[in-house]
């Protein structure tokens, strides 16, 4: 069964076609990848799914169609979002980010700080005075305080140095263990571990649908993403 | 000495002015982007509303018509500023040109019905007796309602910071200052936020508009234009969407053209034009201004 049904959206801003009618679907409890070079339309697609984007065609989130609803009724729905380049709220503390994202009657405080325990720590710290990694485990936990039918979450590892990139990666896959998730990265060894289905993007249109194992093809990889497989 | 304590506590309390005209301003600019012509409407309708509640319903003026009549100019500045925005406004969010044009056309509308009913002539606000008195502090003698448009600021300052700090809606504007549309991908109707930022800040400039019309020796419809004008270089100094910018712009603003008009009469209003140019120049985003996304 879908957990997430995309059907020919499109979007278009100052006259320019981002997307050309993109349709893909996300199985419940499984991770799909969104794959694709720079520019491609990955994270439009996500933005156009939560409403931020003005789009046609539709979205399916379980039986409920959400194309027309507003971000807000959106994300209530069921949608927790991990954005692209943290977007945290710098000059709020850590506890004030988490706190202004509880949606839950009982936010689930107890997963954000058992994979991210620096961030109790770091409660009344402000976040925009947190490194990189740091502010991405914001980003992360506070996606994970509610209960959602599916995560979206876009380049989780982008910018981040080397060893913070595992520690992401370790809480990713622990979380991925038991959810439904649609994730655009550019890292493929995150990919091959945690997803179980990959949807290829190219100028703003889908190109392959299917399983995992399409990555351990060279030729896919490197004509599809441009980079060669023992590279990533 | 004297003359020093009487022109800086003068510029304190000018500066307090500015500050009830400016903090409104600066939180729609800040979490909505909107620039917003109308507040100098929401100004009016409070010092209207404050001067029609103290002469129609207390012949003899008191301490608490007086205060009344403040709380009434608020009450009736951030309903009015709630219904421009929730008529307005609302429907208008990131078309900052049809904005403009809008709340341009709303002060111009609101002038003339003011007019219509109160007429175009000054009307001098009741107030108490005490009003013209002054206190001596060291050797100077400090106009009264100086002190009270520095103590008023400072309550409203610390209701706003009440608000922004420990209150949910508080959370939720402080932000959407930064980036609104990471609260509404957070789940969170911001149109809420929007609402209470449009009428705390009418209530503010409702407050100001009452206190001003005392300071300026009535009340008349188009008398908030001065005054916005003035409100929209605090904003600028201190820092869309920044509270503690708009006050100390605003104390800034007021001591230095006070003090600067007294030792080189007239070039109070040049100094602070020159303050804004710099400040545009060497720090755009303001005193204590963020770059908001």
């Amino acid at each position: 069964m879908s957990a997430l049904l995309v059907s020919n959206l499109r979007v278009e801003i100052n006259g320019s076609q981002i997307l050309k009618g993109v349709n893909f679907d996300v199985r419940a409890n499984s991770v799909t990848a969104l794959l694709g070079r720079n520019g491609v339309g990955k994270s439009s697609t996500l933005k156009a799914i939560l409403g931020i984007y003005p789009h046609s065609g539709k979205v399916q989130l379980g039986e409920r169609d959400i194309t027309r609803e507003q971000t807000y009724r959106i994300v209530r729905s069921g949608i927790g979002y991990i954005p692209e380049d943290r977007e945290i709220f710098a000059s709020l503390t850590v506890k004030e980010n988490l706190s202004l994202a509880e949606l839950d009657e009982e936010p689930n405080y107890e997963l954000a700080y058992s994979l991210f325990p620096e961030l109790k720590e770091r409660a009344n710290q402000r976040a925009g005075t947190l490194s990189g990694g740091q502010q991405q485990m914001v980003a992360i936990a506070r996606a994970l305080l509610n209960k959602s039918e599916i995560l979206l979450v876009d380049e989780p590892t982008k910018g981040l140095a080397p060893r913070l990139v595992t520690e992401v990666a370790d809480a990713l896959a622990r979380i991925a263990s038991n959810a439904t998730m649609l994730i655009v990265e550019q890292n493929l060894a995150l990919v091959r571990r945690i997803a179980k289905d990959i949807v290829v993007m190219d100028q703003g249109t889908v190109v392959f649908s299917g399983g995992i194992e399409n990555l351990n093809d060279e030729e896919f990889v490197h004509r599809h993403l441009g980079v060669s497989v023992r590279g990533h | 000495m004297d003359t020093f304590l009487l022109i800086g506590i003068t510029g304190i309390g000018l500066g307090a002015l500015y500050f009830l005209v400016a903090c409104g301003l600066s939180l729609i600019y800040g979490l909505m982007g909107v620039l917003n012509f109308a507040h100098g409407a929401f100004l009016s309708v409070g010092a209207f509303a404050g001067y029609w509640f103290a002469v129609k319903l207390f012949p003899v003026t008191s301490n608490l018509s007086f205060a009344l009549s403040i709380l009434v100019g608020g009450i009736a500045g951030g309903l009015f500023a709630l219904l421009v925005e929730q008529l307005v406004i609302k429907r208008l969010y990131n078309r900052h040109i049809d904005q403009a044009l809008v709340t341009v056309g709303v002060s111009l509308v609101a002038a003339a019905m003011l007019g219509g009913w109160f007429g175009h002539d000054p009307l001098l606000l009741p107030t108490p007796t005490w009003w013209y008195n002054a206190i001596q502090i060291g050797d100077a003698f400090i106009p009264v309602d100086r002190l009270l448009y520095i103590g008023v600021s400072l309550l409203m300052l610390i209701l706003f910071f009440v608000i922004l700090r420990f209150t949910r809606i508080g959370l939720v504007i402080r932000a959407g200052v930064e980036n609104r549309t990471m609260v509404q991908a957070l789940g969170i109707n911001v149109k809420l936020a929007f609402s209470t930022v449009f009428f705390l800040g009418g209530l503010a400039a409702g407050v100001g508009g009452v206190l001003i019309a005392g300071y300026s020796g009535g009340v008349s419809p188009y008398f908030s234009g001065t005054w916005l004008i003035y409100g929209f270089i605090v904003v600028v100094v201190g820092g869309m969407g920044s509270l503690g910018g708009s006050a100390l712009a605003a104390l800034l603003i007021g001591i230095s053209r006070q003090y600067v008009n007294y030792y080189a009469p007239g070039l109070g209003d040049f100094v602070v034009v020159i303050l804004l140019a710099l400040v545009l120049i060497f720090r755009p985003q303001g005193l204590l201004g963020k770059v908001a996304h």
